[in-house]
């Protein structure tokens, strides 16, 4: 790649977390973007502190430490472009993700149509449902009004109608919200955004553009009743959450004026990368994206183009933890657990975890309880995000997941765990893949600020996602059978490069691993026994060339869904012995 | 590295701003010496809120509609009030279907608000009002000890200091509680039922100082009109000792309990103010302080969590620890001289 062609040669980027802000550094070396170091620090957008500025600063300064280039001058104000003296740097860009989810009130007509839909856009960020309004609410506009008035909304989501279709029954609703923002104390009226029939635009500007702070537009999330196109409206939707922060989030100002104004939702960002490597992908498999954060779970899937994005607040594993109980049960936690652990610890651990998310496990037993949270909250948020998948993703039965290739994982939670075995077992075991794919973990967190940077830097992604600076776990290999535990369900061989080669013969049941490094290849015969599939139909070989990992290829043979054995005892010894196959 | 203050001080001078959630009155004035339960300032707000439809009820336009309506913005009217008469030989006139205010009137409708509600502001700490924040309420001053919890029920109240423990993790039972404790503030370590709450509402008490409560506890702790403060947090964590001493040795005094939510955004916190006279008003205490050899800490998670103890080294680099992470961390010296190894994050400090 020529030089040349790179457009600023050096980007610094920050994801500002609920826990954590981490600011990573990219440059050019040998004429390509690469990765070349992070630095974090704790987050400070809660009190005492109050104030982002302090964290970014404090991480920024910690990558200053580690790369030993200046970024920020004396008065903390960051360097730009790089001067001579080889400090600063050409280009800067920033995600956020701290702060609670903003109360929105969602708008629409037929709950079928639009309000599915703009349930839907709600869900691609950091929003916490309150109320809903539709064309067949049974309450009276006064009880209407009063009831956006008590749910303090941060934002309205008006929808509804065709583009050229309905527009009295939207106009009626919007009198409702109209007299709401105009009964609230200007400084608290929320902001709305628009994005339902636009033959209204005119009509939405005059009668709410004065009783909001910010009146936003999108195309129409509905145009005709059988086409739905939520890109647009997510994407204003995004510029609303940072309107927002910006309103009541002391510093996202001054990052504001570092990224001209383009910070970004995490989650949106990781979700506008995830688009991008579908759009590469060119397969029938879908691209998978996670990420278990402090502030919320994060599905993002891409399939031929098209995203899915579901944010799951209620899945974060900080404030809103106590909070899960409302969508498990203890027990569905407690099935995760390799320790005998009562319930009541684990029912503890959930409020005390949410006094202090940015807190880490120091002991064995802490740890085991937060990957067993770990597991159910993203287990279920991508239950959740399943709803919203698209018909074209490629299925292998109604209740199992899509094929995906790859799965990338990111956020505290995974990133941080002790071994790469335990987070590739959390996330086989949450996710449940099904067929064969490969799963990359993301341990400095790079995508969401990749989404990022390709605002304005489209090579940058690309050079990075191929440069090695992910986590590659390996190459999974699924197995669905109807044969009973114990019985082969899968014959295996492994053909490494130089002739040799590694055989296996799984049980139902199982799970096994057989070796190969990053940046090994081999060739991999599967034969599958007994009518069981590994993603190609029941019964069908398969052999294929794959790529190592730091877990090589692993075949998981313990059955889709994943069925845990009832006696607590027994599913105990299941998980070590599962741990101990992963490497402990 | 910095981290957060956890204030638990024999002595300190104590500001505290307590505003309305809505535009209201001040009723206190400045340099007025006030109690913790004393209102200094009050609003209120309608509850509900009824719209009158008039072109609909006439079937004319809105603007005709608003010709015809007779009360305007901030009229009051009571129910049965004329809003609108229509014109013609069979005129029919819209009257308010209940008392209120009117908020908005136009576009061929009449918005009431009714039903008023009132919020009355507590001072929350005993001191000296020292600034009027116009319409909305007041920085109040106090000089005493001061412990900070993690979890209120929301309830104000001061009353005498009695201690019911012999050591920091007991267990409140109530049989243990009889009318001698009536209109005290009771310190208690952990409490396991609810039996015990209901017998303390019963008597009833001024206020419970817990170590921490259990979650399952929490529906009806909530709805206890006395105020309720757990120290420490949820489950079973004995109080730590740098708060349980300075509680015992205030016992039979005044303090008063602002049982506040924890707010991780606004840094409002339960605690706990025992108001202390002295000829010199001492420092404030900060918010945020840097982790350094010789503070004083509190563990915030497991194996330790609430346990008190001395910063007796900074780790270079990464330390590995028992659970198998790797991160910052930081000898500490437990005050039974046990030596710890605990994250960076895993502290705040005491002061």
């Amino acid at each position: 790649m020529p030089v040349s062609l790179l457009q600023d040669n050096s980007l610094l980027a920050v994801n500002v977390g609920a826990s954590s802000t981490r600011a990573v550094l990219f440059d050019v070396v040998e004429g390509q973007y690469r990765f070349i170091a992070s630095g974090q620090a704790p987050s400070t957008a809660e009190a005492p502190y109050k104030d982002i500025t302090l964290g970014v600063n404090q991480a920024i300064a910690n990558l200053q430490t580690v790369t030993g280039k200046t970024l920020l001058d004396q008065d903390n104000q960051l360097i730009t472009p790089v001067q001579a003296d080889g400090s600063g740097v050409d280009a800067f860009a920033a995600t956020l993700s701290a702060g609670p989810a903003l109360r929105a009130v969602v708008v629409g007509l037929l709950s079928d149509v639009s309000m599915q839909s703009a349930q839907r856009l709600a869900e691609t960020a950091y929003l916490q449902v309150i109320e809903t309004f539709g064309l067949n609410d049974p309450r009276k506009p006064d009880e209407q009004i009063d009831a956006i008035l008590r749910a303090r909304p941060d934002i309205i989501i008006l929808t509804g109608g065709t583009d050229g279709g309905a527009s009295r029954s939207i106009q009626k609703i919007m009198e409702s919200v109209g007299l709401a923002c105009y009964l609230m104390p200007e400084e608290k009226r929320p902001m709305i955004l628009f994005a339902g029939n636009q033959s209204l635009t005119d009509s939405v500007k005059q009668s709410l553009g004065n009783l909001t702070p910010s009146l936003h537009f999108s195309p129409n999330i509905r145009p005709s009743l059988d086409t739905e196109d939520l890109v647009p409206a997510s994407r204003e939707l995004a510029q609303v959450f940072s309107d927002v922060r910006k309103r009541n989030m002391p510093g996202v100002d001054e990052l504001n004026t570092w990224t001209s104004g383009r910070t970004l939702p995490t989650a949106y960002a990781e979700g506008r990368i995830i688009r991008f490597l579908s759009r590469m992908n060119g397969t029938s498999r879908g691209i998978l994206g996670v990420d278990l954060g402090t502030t919320a779970a994060v599905v993002a899937a891409g399939f031929n183009g098209k995203l899915t994005l579901g944010v799951y607040p209620q899945f974060g594993l900080g404030e809103n933890l106590p909070g899960l109980l409302r969508y498990t049960q203890i027990e569905d936690i407690m099935r995760w657990l390799p320790l005998d652990i009562a319930p009541s610890v684990v029912r503890d651990y959930l409020y005390q975890r949410s006094l202090y998310p940015g807190t880490i496990p120091a002991t064995k037993e802490d740890h085991a309880i937060g990957h067993a949270i770990s597991r159910q909250v993203l287990y279920l948020a991508m239950q959740e995000a399943r709803r919203n998948f698209p018909p074209e993703a490629r299925l292998l039965r109604k209740d199992l997941m899509p094929l995906f290739e790859p799965i990338l994982a990111g956020g505290g939670a995974l990133s941080d765990a002790p071994t790469p075995g335990q987070s590739l077992l959390l996330l086989l075991d949450a996710l449940q893949p099904v067929g064969i794919t490969s799963i990359i973990l993301d341990q400095n967190n790079l995508l969401p600020l990749l989404g990022a940077a390709s605002e304005s830097n489209y090579l940058l992604p690309v050079q990075v996602l191929e440069s090695g600076a992910f986590m590659s776990l390996g190459t999974i290999v699924s197995v669905i059978s109807p044969a009973s535990y114990g019985t082969p369900v899968l014959r295996v061989r492994l053909t490494y490069d130089d002739g040799s080669d590694a055989r296996a013969e799984v049980k139902f049941g199982g799970l096994e691993i057989l070796p190969l490094g990053m940046g090994q290849t081999a060739r991999l015969t599967l034969q599958p026994l007994n009518r069981s599939d590994i993603g190609n139909g029941a019964g069908r070989n398969a052999t294929i060339q794959v790529a190592g990992g730091v877990m090589g290829v692993v075949i998981d043979a313990r059955g889709r869904p994943l069925t845990l054995p009832e006696d607590p005892v027994r599913r105990r010894e299941l998980f070590k012995k599962w741990l101990w196959s992963v490497g402990g | 590295m910095l981290a957060p203050v956890n204030h638990i001080l024999p002595l300190t001078t104590i500001e505290r701003e307590r505003i309305l959630p809505v535009a209201g009155t001040v009723t206190a004035k400045l340099n007025q010496k006030v109690s913790s339960t004393d209102m200094i300032a009050e609003a209120t707000w309608s509850r509900e809120h009824v719209l009158i439809d008039v072109a609909r009820a006439l079937s004319i336009s809105a603007n005709a509609a608003d010709r015809l309506i007779r009360v305007k913005v901030d009229d009051k009217v009571a129910e049965g009030t004329e809003v609108a008469v229509g014109k013609g030989i069979i005129s029919r006139t819209i009257r308010a279907p209940r008392g209120g205010r009117v908020v908005a009137a136009g576009g061929g409708q009449v918005l009431l608000e009714t039903g008023d509600a009132s919020v009355q502001l507590k001072a929350g700490i005993p001191g000296t009002v020292v600034h009027i924040i116009p319409n909305r309420g007041a920085l109040i001053r106090t000089v005493g000890a001061l412990i900070q919890g993690t979890w209120g029920n929301g309830r104000i109240e001061s009353g005498v200091l009695l201690n019911l423990t012999e050591k920091s993790d007991d267990v409140l039972s109530a049989s243990r509680l009889d009318v001698s404790l009536r209109g005290s503030i009771i310190l208690a370590g952990l409490v396991k039922d609810v039996e015990t709450l209901r017998t303390a509402a019963e008597l009833p008490v001024r206020g419970l100082i817990l170590s921490s409560i259990s979650p399952g506890l929490l529906p009806v702790a909530q709805q206890m009109r006395f105020p309720i403060v757990a120290i420490d947090g949820f489950g079973q964590i004995p109080m730590n000792s740098a708060a349980y001493k300075l509680l015992t040795s205030n016992a039979k005094r005044d303090v008063t309990i602002n049982a506040e939510a924890f707010n991780r955004y606004t840094g409002a916190r339960p605690e706990v103010i025992i108001p202390l006279p002295v000829s010199q008003e001492p420092s404030e205490p900060i918010d945020v302080d840097t982790l350094e050899v010789g503070k004083t800490v509190r563990m915030r998670r497991a194996p330790h969590a609430g346990a008190i103890g001395t910063l007796t080294k900074l780790h270079p680099g990464l330390s590995s620890l028992p659970s198998g992470l790797r991160a910052k961390a930081a000898e500490v010296k437990l005050e039974n001289e046990e030596k710890i190894l605990v994250p960076l994050v895993n502290l705040e400090i005491v002061g």
